[in-house]
């Protein structure tokens, strides 16, 4: 019995090897992108996602001799029509574990970032997100106490973004209301990191400049109707309402209740509202030149230099027609991988630490979006903000907001 | 009266009934003192509980049947709204004006109501009948699974590829309803409070079903069958009832109510989603259970009485506390009137 135990061991431990052998490791760099691509966001995350092919596509898959495959992971879950705190764990903890992943291109949703940072951080993975904005994600002294602490266990800096931080969009919203002559606001957040935080910073602003703070108020997502709360609004008068959310939390059923309640003249909304499936959603007459919103980036007809080249090559590989324009996020996107492959060739090493230190080395860098460099904070330099209107059922860029 | 201007006061109102304008010039919002605010907030707490009050009809008549919550009614409204803008699309309502939009109202109203109450009839046919005299457990846990059935079903049926439902390649994505009801106010433009023809629309559809479904139940022999079966299906079974017939006419009758109360929410509200039934029957079950469980006018008042409690919550206290409200509420009822507000005095059975 032992003989024969002693065999088959003997017979396993010669064949491993020669099993071994057969495996060699190809020369594969893996990147994953975890973005909501389940529920209403997946217009925005679909661009986006062509954006980063388009990026890979221009290196035809390879730098140097390594290959580079792209896996499009979702965050969302069906369940709740939107990003999913489990499931972007679980997809951190599945890139994380991967050894041959080298970068995270993620996450749409800042409250998404949340939950991954830390993991990614452990795990020395790089991430680059391409539409985070919350502040304290990146900045000391700009969102709670403790952040960004907690999102760097080991003390390094492992995430980037390509995407101005909503301490500057928040603060130019403000600036632009007072522009168009605003006195009082009324504010709403739907209660989630993103959209309380850029509320936060709007109000702070607001109040700094001499607009009279009404009320402020957080919203229930999952509402059928805001009437009540229209008619509290129309009651108080503001010359405008902010509202500090996204699509997904309602901002298109808030936008049609104020409207048919007659309840202000405007509504101005953050990035995360920057996409068709709004303006669908509120019902293209309700927003019709009451609508303002502000975007941390120019939209796609305005990009020039290697921005206009991105949106020609963009427009050309997926075939729109000549008046449609990729989505706003496209281009971030295509910027977070495309800062990626060109700082690949420099990397020292060829692995994730390697990689990270040559990203987080990006100066000068001359993309689609300008010439930008990350700060010490992993923030991008970058500074363009738009504020833009809905007319006839489209976005129509407004102005350039800046500080 | 005159039938020339007879006939004219009707084309007006018929008009006004179904302009599809919403009001489109931004007239300066009119000052409203406390007096408007809270008469404003009472017709929406009204409108939306009357909403709620028919949904909540279909669970309490299922519940005083055969005892059982049907987690399902929820979301077999959202497959009745869902309906409801597949014919708006396909059958091009938004285009169609003056009496046109009339007709449009009604099919709508009548389409949803028989879909939605064959659906019901089938789904008790299918997952509920076969779990007769088994125990409830088995039952609810059915109930549940054919609500997950029904939620699926309609995020797949937000992905179809007709304009009205955004192109299909935005399955999960919130649907815009067109206005196919005025919402002009009936109080002119310059009052402080807005009554439109949506709220009055919400009144003049329910309080009809609730008091033809009132003689139904009182009145008819039907009626009397299934009060019967609900009071002792084994006596009624022996006094010559057909006891599934009965139990499968009330599904078929809380599903018809619940179409017409998707078709009504999806006019008031201009929004379907495919997670609306969650909400909504959340919603309704609570209003059920605060009204008193397996009474129908307790349905109607737990439903009026949830619709005031969220409008005043949201109006004077915030959004935020509004859930943490009504389900105080519902709990502060149920401690000191445990069979809800008008529910019968429960005798237990030795």
């Amino acid at each position: 019995m032992l003989k024969n135990i002693a065999a088959v061991c003997l017979l396993a431990f010669a064949v491993t090897p020669a099993l071994a052998q057969g495996e060699k490791p190809e020369k594969v760099l893996k990147i994953i992108s975890s973005l909501p691509r389940t529920g209403s966001a997946n217009a925005q995350t679909t661009t986006m996602v062509n954006g980063i092919q388009l990026a890979i596509d221009e290196v035809n898959g390879k730098v140097g001799d390594y290959t580079i495959v792209y896996e499009d992971m979702d965050d969302a879950s069906p369940q709740r029509g939107n990003w999913d705190p489990a499931v972007e764990a679980q997809n951190a903890n599945k890139a994380a574990r991967d050894e041959s992943v080298i970068a995270y291109i993620g996450t749409f949703n800042s409250g998404a970032s949340k939950i991954s940072m830390p993991v990614l951080n452990k795990a020395g993975l790089l991430m680059i997100s391409p539409a985070a904005t919350y502040p304290g994600l990146t900045k000391p002294g700009k969102g709670e106490a403790n952040e960004p602490k907690i999102y760097r266990p080991t003390g390094k800096i492992n995430f980037f973004r390509v995407v101005p931080a909503d301490d500057l969009q928040g603060f130019v919203a403000a600036e632009w209301a007072k522009d168009m002559g605003v006195k009082k606001v009324y504010i709403l957040d739907d209660r989630e990191l993103y959209g309380k935080g850029i509320a936060n910073v709007f109000e702070n602003h607001a109040k700094e400049i001499g607009i009279e703070v009404l009320g402020r108020e957080g919203i229930d997502p999952k509402a059928s109707n805001f009437k009540s709360l229209a008619t509290k609004i129309k009651a108080a008068a503001p010359d405008m309402v902010y509202f500090g959310g996204t699509t997904q939390n309602s901002a298109g059923q808030i936008a049609k209740d104020l409207h048919t309640a007659n309840a202000t003249p405007k509504f101005m909304v953050p990035d995360g509202c920057f996409e068709k499936a709004f303006i669908e959603a509120a019902g293209a007459d309700n927003v019709n030149g009451s609508a303002y919103i502000t975007f941390g980036g120019l939209p796609a007809e305005k990009l020039t230099g290697r921005g206009a080249e991105f949106r020609a090559a963009y427009k050309k590989k997926y075939n729109l027609k000549e008046n449609e324009e990729p989505e706003g996020y496209a281009v971030y996107g295509y910027e977070a991988c495309k800062v990626l492959l060109d700082a690949i060739p420099k990397a020292k090493t060829k692995d994730r630490a390697g990689i990270l230190q040559a990203v987080s080395e990006t100066k000068n860098y001359n993309g689609a979006l300008g010439i930008w460099s990350f700060d010490e904070n992993g923030d991008t330099t970058n500074t363009t903000m738009s504020g833009n209107t809905v007319k006839n059922g489209e976005f129509e860029f407004v102005k350039v907001l800046g500080k | 009266m005159n039938p020339a201007t007879h006939g004219s006061i009707c084309e007006t109102l018929v008009a006004m009934i179904v302009s599809q304008a919403v009001v489109s010039e931004s007239v300066a919002p009119v000052a409203m003192g406390w007096g408007d605010v809270l008469s404003q907030q009472l017709i929406t707490g009204v409108s939306n509980g009357m909403i709620i009050a028919l949904i909540a009809i279909g669970y309490t008549m299922v519940y005083g049947i055969i005892e059982l919550i049907n987690f399902a009614h929820g979301d077999l409204c959202t497959l009745g709204s869902f309906l409801a803008l597949t014919l708006v699309g396909a059958l091009g309502m938004e285009a169609w004006a003056g009496l046109g939009g009339t007709a449009a109202v009604i099919t709508l109203l009548i389409s949803a109501a028989v879909f939605c109450g064959a659906l019901n009839w089938t789904i008790d046919r299918v997952a509920y009948r076969p779990l007769r005299g088994k125990p409830k457990l088995a039952l609810l846990v059915s109930a549940i699974g054919c609500s997950f059935i029904l939620v699926n079903i309609a995020l797949f049926w937000g992905g179809l590829p007709m304009e009205v439902f955004g192109g299909g390649n935005q399955a999960a994505a919130p649907k815009d309803f067109p206005s196919l009801i005025s919402n002009e106010n009936l109080l002119g433009a310059k009052s402080a409070i807005t009554v439109t023809w949506r709220d009055l629309f919400v009144v003049i559809v329910t309080v009809p079903l609730m008091i033809g479904l009132t003689w139904l139940v009182k009145s008819t022999r039907l009626g009397k069958a299934m009060r019967a079966v609900a009071q002792n299906p084994t006596a009624a079974a022996l006094m010559g009832i057909d006891v599934n017939r009965v139990i499968g006419s009330t599904f078929l009758i809380g599903g018809a109510l619940g179409g017409f109360a998707s078709v009504i929410y999806a006019l008031y509200n201009n929004t379907i989603s495919f997670q609306m039934g969650y909400r909504t029957g959340m919603d309704a079950f609570t209003a059920a259970v605060l009204g008193g469980i397996g009474s129908l006018p307790g349905a109607v008042v737990g439903g009026i009485v949830i619709g005031l409690v969220r409008a005043l919550s949201d109006g004077y206290i915030e959004a935020r506390w509004t859930n943490s409200v009504v389900f105080g509420i519902l709990i502060l009822t149920l401690v000191f009137r445990p069979s809800g507000i008008l529910g019968a005095k429960l005798r237990e059975k030795v």
